[in-house]
């Protein structure tokens, strides 16, 4: 079959200036790819990010973008969900920016079953602002922040946090494998409702326990095991193995999926005229409309 | 001797019904064709403590609440306690006379007390006495000789016609307390000349809804704060019907990033909250700055500092509006004085901040918000101007997001439009987006496109401030007084001015600002020329407008009146600071 888009289509002129080596190559790659597959159109595409190194990646897509503020990605992009149903909304981003200072965001977004599919660079480090702790770095992390005795606080999982707030696609994949990667995003994009994709992204630099041969020696693939994703007691089971219990065997894969849930979009009831980008403006029953303060 | 209008002030504990007796007198005062106005003094409990709604009605347009009430009803004792003295002769106190008992010695000659057994009165109709607020509104519509049809209708608005017994049980009620007033002696003859020509009447954050309707809102999200709550209730019931999303979100970080969202998308958004949430906001109002996204933003204070008096009003959140975000990027913020500039200037808002592509901010306070007022019929047919989109007539070959122009208005495009993609930043970037802020950030060629890039935003500025409403005067040319105000100040003013005059023949006038930010410097030291001497009025402790017309125009205000307490201003009090500062 012949592609009207090519792979090129989706890539800016804008050159990434992540260091040589950092994982998210691989992530702005797997997220290129399934696109591509898809075929989506790149003016209807809409990639919103917060800040950090990770959430750079709009820049070098050609697609519609909004680089916000940090942390606030997630309402951003409901907004204009909510705006233009429409659009194919992705949400890219750091462990910093979505787990931490946006982690109420997070929740929120994934209890209401958005239509947004939601890409984290997990590196379990800050880069951009030169390696402090993140939420998820692993306690006992010796970082700028943490010189001393190290991040003495529990990891955030977003895996299990994803499972009990209700996002019903989540998935965790690794920068070491663009291929899982590229087609659990592309699950992620097809899936209708709130797709959560933790992406294990190495940050060479600032990060120098959770490298790529960290994580080689201890990934395995859930579907390899026979876990069923439609488990959602199963897909807890499986979340609480890494970072809760213990820290040599990783799963990843897909946990977790529901397809029979209703959007936000589906049950928004100011969205069944159709997409208020394309609404009329103005009032055309002022009088009735003033007939009630009478 | 005839009155020209009217007041009745309801008091009891949170929970006793207070405001929906008093909404419903003001509803027939409006019905009965007086202009109307309420003031609600409660506090932030659900049961309990101290609550009063004060409701005037006058032939002539009003500009305030009033002072003394003619008649007080009490809902219990504490009412009694604290309001008796207040009522002037002639007028009366409506009590129940099993459980409140006035007490002589502070009431004033020639008042009546009206005291009816109104819970015993209540349970003859139904066991639980629940309406025995409606047997004192009933006595209260007889004390002022009101039509009984405005009742009826009333009620009928209440209870409609899903429970018309109910509607009909009230009445009786309210008949009930009108038969006590008339075998105490009956009314208290005021003479006021009814025409029964029914005005709008609705609060000044229902008039920014519909401002904002009019206009073509599509998108609301919003986080529960008084006094700008009932701006989320107003939507969420009528909203749906406009095709307009309105959301109650997590938080007020979240609201208005939503709404920069749907700004960027391309609809008419907006938020709406109060000081504190505002302070939560600050850093995604500049988001929408620096991304050229356009929204309006509603500010509708309360006392502060911090969660001070949430039910108290207050003009003290100037400054935040003035600096809220890092940096500087251009805005607006206009400051509505009454319900109908609720209405306009909502409205402008939304093209402002189209035509601009930027954040407009439409700041009110409580007394202006919460209170209830009558208003001439509002004109829907609003201009509707949504700004330069680069997909009329441009082509996506030659589209740079943020191309720098003279007006420093660029081309704007909607997510879905083919070819025209682009990334909005908020990081400084360059006219195609395309970020300066890492590699290139310091290099001397792109220290030269920073400044260009912030100097077009800025630039804004200048057509904001020619398209924005002026400052005004309002009364006596040659005053030997002006006052200088924003806001919802404006009718204590007005009617503290006029008092002056009939009082005391002093000759005073105003100067007004719809339009805070930018400043119109030229026309405002224009005006400042026929000024004599000047007394600024605004509720805060710091003077916040006057600081910002002395950095503006080098004018500083010769004396400053500044009320903090919690209370809007009494054109009283405003009268007597005229008077001494004129002396
Ligand atoms: C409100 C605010 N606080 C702090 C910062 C500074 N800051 C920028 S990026 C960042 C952390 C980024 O970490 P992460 O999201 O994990 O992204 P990474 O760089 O690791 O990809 C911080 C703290 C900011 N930009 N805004
Ligand atoms: S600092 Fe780390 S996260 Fe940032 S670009 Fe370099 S490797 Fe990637
Ligand atoms: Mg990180």
């Amino acid at each position: 079959m012949k592609m009207e888009f090519e792979m090129d289509t989706y890539k800016s002129e804008i050159k990434p200036t992540w260091c040589p080596g950092c994982g998210d190559f691989a992530v702005l790659r797997a997220l290129q790819t399934a696109i591509h597959a898809l075929q989506l159109e790149p003016w209807n595409i809409l990639i919103v990010s917060g800040i950090g190194c990770s959430s750079n990646l709009p820049h070098f897509l050609s697609t519609y973008g909004f680089h916000a503020i940090h942390g606030r990605a997630l309402p951003v992009a409901e907004g204009a969900k909510l705006a233009n149903p429409d659009l194919n909304v992705i949400v890219t981003g750091g462990d910093g920016d979505g787990y931490g200072i946006g982690v109420g965001h997070f929740i929120h977004a994934m209890r209401r079953n958005f239509d947004i599919t939601y890409v984290v660079m997990n590196n379990q480090i800050y880069g951009l602002t030169t390696g402090q702790a993140s939420p998820t770095s692993e306690k006992g992390m010796k970082t700028k922040s943490t010189p001393i005795e190290g991040v003495i606080e529990n990891p955030i999982d977003p895996i299990s946090l994803a499972l009990a707030s209700g996002a019903t696609y989540v998935a965790r994949t690794f920068s070491g494998d663009v291929k899982t990667m590229a087609e659990l995003v592309k699950g992620g994009i097809e899936h209708k409702g709130f797709a959560l994709i933790d992406c294990l992204s190495p940050c060479v630099t600032y990060n120098k326990v959770n490298t790529y041969d960290f994580f080689r020696e201890r990934v395995y693939d859930l579907a390899k095991e026979g876990h069923d994703p439609t488990d959602m007691k199963a897909a807890f089971a499986k979340a609480m193995e890494w970072p809760a219990v213990q820290r040599e065997r990783i799963p990843l894969g897909l946990f977790y999926r529901n397809k029979d849930l209703p959007t936000y979009e589906d049950l928004e009831i100011s969205l069944r005229k159709g997409s208020p980008v394309r609404q009329s403006l103005g009032v055309e029953d002022p009088d009735e409309l003033m007939a009630e303060f009478l | 001797m005839s009155k020209r209008s009217l007041a009745l002030r309801v008091g009891g504990a949170a929970g006793d019904g207070v405001s929906s007796t008093a909404e419903s007198f003001a509803k027939i005062s409006a019905r009965s064709g007086l202009h109307t106005w309420t003031y609600s003094s409660y506090q932030s409990v659900i049961r309990g403590g101290h609550v009063w709604t004060q409701v005037r009605g006058g032939l002539d347009p009003l500009l305030s609440h009033g002072d003394d009430p003619d008649v007080v009803l009490c809902l219990n004792q504490q009412t009694m306690d604290v309001h008796q003295a207040d009522v002037p002769e002639g007028g009366a106190i409506i009590y129940d006379v099993d459980s409140v008992k006035p007490d002589p010695t502070k009431i004033r000659k020639n008042v009546r007390l009206i005291g009816i057994a109104l819970r015993k009165k209540a349970q003859t109709l139904s066991p639980n006495a629940l309406m025995r607020n409606t047997v004192a509104l009933g006595a209260a519509v007889q004390l002022f000789d009101m039509d009984f049809r405005h009742v009826e209708s009333a009620f009928k608005d209440i209870w409609g016609d899903k429970k018309p017994e109910v509607a009909q049980q009230n009445l009786q009620a309210a008949k009930l307390g009108a038969s006590a007033v008339v075998e105490m002696g009956g009314s208290l003859h005021l003479g006021l000349a009814y025409t029964n020509e029914a005005k709008y009447l609705m609060t000044g954050n229902e008039a920014l809804c519909l401002g904002a309707l009019a206009a073509g809102v599509k998108f609301l999200a919003q986080y529960p704060m008084t006094p700008a709550s009932s701006i989320l209730h107003w939507f969420a019931s009528h909203g749906p019907k406009y095709g307009v999303v309105v959301k109650q979100v997590e938080d007020e970080l979240s609201a208005m990033n939503m709404a920069v969202g749907a700004g960027f998308a391309g609809v008419r958004s907006m938020t709406a909250t109060s000081g504190g949430g505002f302070s939560l906001m600050v850093e995604a109002i500049g988001q929408a700055g620096m991304t050229e996204t356009p929204l309006v933003a509603v500010l509708v204070q309360r006392s502060g500092p911090s969660t001070g008096l949430p039910t108290k009003t207050e003009q003290g959140d100037l400054n935040l509006a003035l600096g809220a975000g890092q940096g500087d990027w251009p805005r607006a913020i206009l400051a509505p004085r009454h319900p109908e500039e609720c209405f306009s200037l909502t409205a402008q808002a939304f093209n402002l901040a189209e035509i601009y592509q930027t954040p407009v901010i439409v700041i009110s306070d409580l007394y202006l918000g919460e209170g209830f007022r009558t208003v001439e019929k509002l004109d829907f047919n609003v201009p509707i101007v949504r700004g330069m989109m680069a997909a009329d007539g441009g082509t996506a070959k030659d589209f740079r997001r943020y191309q720098i122009t003279e007006s420093g208005v660029s081309p704007r495009a909607l997510p879905g439009t083919k070819g025209f993609q682009f990334i909005g930043a908020t990081d400084e970037h360059m006219e195609n987006g395309e970020l300066i802020s890492d590699v290139l950030a310091g290099l001397p060629e792109f220290v030269e496109e920073r400044r260009k890039m912030h100097e077009k935003r800025m630039r804004k500025l200048d057509g904001l401030r020619k398209d924005t409403p002026r400052p005004e005067i309002w009364g006596p040319k040659n005053a030997d007084l002006t006052v200088i105000l924003w806001g919802s100040t404006w009718g204590a003013a007005h009617e503290a001015i006029l008092q002056v005059e009939e009082r005391e023949g002093v000759k005073a006038n105003t100067l007004e600002f719809p339009t805070i930010f930018p400043f119109h410097v030229e026309e405002t030291l224009q005006l400042l020329r026929g000024v004599k001497q000047s007394l600024a009025v605004e509720g805060n402790y710091t003077g916040q407008f006057a600081r910002l017309l002395r950095a503006e125009t080098g004018y500083k205000p010769d004396h400053f009146y500044g009320r903090y307490d919690g209370e809007p201003f009494a054109s009283r009090d405003i009268a007597d600071k005229i008077v001494e500062v004129v002396a």
